[in-house]
């Protein structure tokens, strides 16, 4: 793994300036790996993890599972690809066992994801079925922790 | 009434530790950044602390056999069998103790008669040499130098050695200084200490963070495991630290007599750092080799800083300690570390207080966030750059 991308990962919130420090190079020169890792489609954004439970979020959350039938020469390619692009679509994986899509949905409202699974997803030809589940609560997004303020442990200053 | 008469001699006469001074002062500053710990920053990987947890709730709150629990000595022997190529009987060669101190205290008290000498090399962590004078042993240190990356050479342990020396103390990964020793250095040290008849204590704390090449445990040289006391634990490697949890795999004889001083001071280990310390061993290679992986690039980015702000610093193979040569900036290292405190909030520890050859070195650990590192390094840099201004 190439030394920025494994500082990306670890050191998420250092800015170029910073980054270039660690990586001993110029700043510029990383802005140009970045810029090839986008180019290569291998960094595809970077966004905020949020904690938004306190918030008037407006958002609803769904994940829904998918059964599809694939396709002679595509597999579950098209359809999946074709799912993906709604916006309403988050996230969307193929897997293993009883369903074939995992899709995970936003909307502004219970209404609207359910509206959107009715009347766009489950229309698609060649969808099987869908099962949808709302998310009630959220406890850890991307490697953070939710629950409650997260304490400092207390180290010593100084020791041998 | 002065009680410091009922003192004993010996206790009286060791001097207090150069670090606890520089404690005092950093804890008195509000918002330092702290390069002076030594421990690591991560806290403990969580399937390890559920470990404990789980112990409490299953009642384990009893003690165990003063050797520890068979489970975790069984743990511990496959583990210094695959990764130190030593083998050693859970049943009657390995002890567990409160932290390797605990086992150096242990072996030293096992070992050491009043007068005997002890070699341990030098600079080193606190506690080595007051531990032999506790146990009433005379402590020979053994100079290491920074033109050697701070590894213990024969030369320098030739020229250290007297008769009546009985006993080689090692640290490899040494803390302060991250030296350590190649297969070839250990093997002349294995062969110095069959020649003189040395009992060796290996302190292998920091062997899991040695970055380059392979570590090799005396323990496991031929003719070495009948003369070697192997001490190591679970602080460091899987962050333990405050668990407190350690252990000595030797010859059963001298397991023995260390299991008797054991079992009349602290008599076991806490059990729910045993249950954990399984855990550990069981499952937790790879958190540890991550935490590894990321010590070894903070390494990498402290030690190019040190060297670009002009503090000579030489390339630590193990431990998370960076151990700068400040004598560039015509200060001693106490004084440098404290103006560097006073100035710009960064803690470092004067070398000196890891012994005599410590002097006109600083250690900065590492074991801490790339945004501290960075800082703390724009700091550094800041600081010096005023001093040669002055100058």
């Amino acid at each position: 793994m190439k030394p920025i991308i494994k500082l990306l990962l670890e050191g998420g919130s250092l800015n170029t300036a910073q980054m270039a420090q660690v990586l001993n190079l110029s700043e510029a020169e990383v802005n140009c790996q970045l810029d090839t890792l986008k180019k290569d489609g291998v960094l595809l954004g970077l966004r905020p993890v949020l904690n938004l439970a306190d918030e008037d979020s407006g958002v609803v959350r769904a994940v829904i599972e998918v059964r599809i039938t694939p396709e002679r020469g595509g597999g579950f390619n098209r359809l999946a690809e074709r799912i993906s692009k709604f916006d309403e679509v988050e996230s969307c994986y193929l897997m293993s066992g009883g369903y074939d899509l995992l899709v995970f949905v936003n909307g502004a409202s219970l209404q609207k994801v359910a509206a959107f699974v009715s009347e766009k997803l489950s229309t698609i030809e060649g969808v099987l079925s869908t099962a949808t589940h709302f998310m009630l609560r959220s406890y850890k997004e991307h490697g953070f922790l939710l629950g409650g303020k997260v304490e400092e442990t207390e180290r010593l200053k100084v020791a041998p | 009434m002065d009680q410091s008469r009922f003192i004993a001699k010996h206790v009286i006469n060791l001097p207090k530790s150069g670090i606890r001074d520089f404690f005092d002062i950093v804890a008195k500053m509000k918002d330092a950044i702290s390069l002076g710990v030594g421990e690591p920053d991560f806290d403990t990987p969580w399937h390890i602390r559920e470990a404990g947890i789980y112990a409490i709730e299953k009642g384990k709150t009893h003690y165990t056999s003063n050797l520890g629990l068979i489970e975790l000595r069984r743990a511990i022997c496959d583990y210094v069998g695959k990764n130190f190529n030593v083998s050693y009987a859970p049943e009657n060669e390995v002890i567990i103790t409160v932290g390797v101190s605990e086992a150096l205290d242990l072996a030293c008290r096992a070992l050491i008669n009043p007068g005997d000498q002890v070699m341990y090399h030098q600079p080193c962590y606190v506690s080595y040499s007051p531990s032999i004078t506790l146990a009433h042993g005379v402590a020979v240190p053994v100079p290491t130098f920074a033109k050697d990356g701070f590894a213990l050479t024969v030369d320098a342990l030739r020229a250290a050695w007297q008769p009546g020396c009985k006993i080689l103390m090692l640290n490899l990964p040494t803390n302060p200084t991250g030296g350590t020793c190649d297969r070839a250095q250990i093997e002349a040290i294995a062969k110095f200490a069959v020649e003189k008849d040395l009992i060796v204590l290996s302190d292998e704390i920091y062997s899991e963070l040695t970055f380059e090449g392979v570590h090799t445990s005396i323990a496991s040289l031929p003719g070495m495991k009948e003369r070697t006391i192997f001490l190591h634990g679970f602080s460091k490697a899987f962050s333990m630290t405050g668990w407190r949890i350690g252990y000595a795999c030797g010859p059963a004889t001298l397991i023995e007599a260390m299991m008797k001083v054991h079992q009349y001071s602290m008599l076991c280990a806490s059990i729910i750092a045993q249950e954990a310390a399984i855990e550990a061993l069981v499952r937790g290679e790879d958190a540890m080799k991550k935490m590894r992986d990321q010590y070894h690039r903070r390494r990498d980015f402290i030690v190019r800083r040190f060297n670009e702000i002009g503090l000579k610093c030489h390339l630590p193979r193990g431990s998370f300690y960076a151990f700068p040569d400040i004598s560039k900036t015509g200060m001693n290292e106490k004084d440098f570390a404290i103006g560097l405190l006073q100035a710009e909030k960064v803690a470092i520890v004067p070398g000196s207080a890891f012994g005599e050859n410590g002097k006109g070195f600083c250690r900065a650990c590492f074991a801490t966030s790339y945004e501290q590192l960075i800082e703390a390094s724009n700091r550094i840099e800041r600081h010096v750059q005023a001093i040669v201004a002055k100058k």
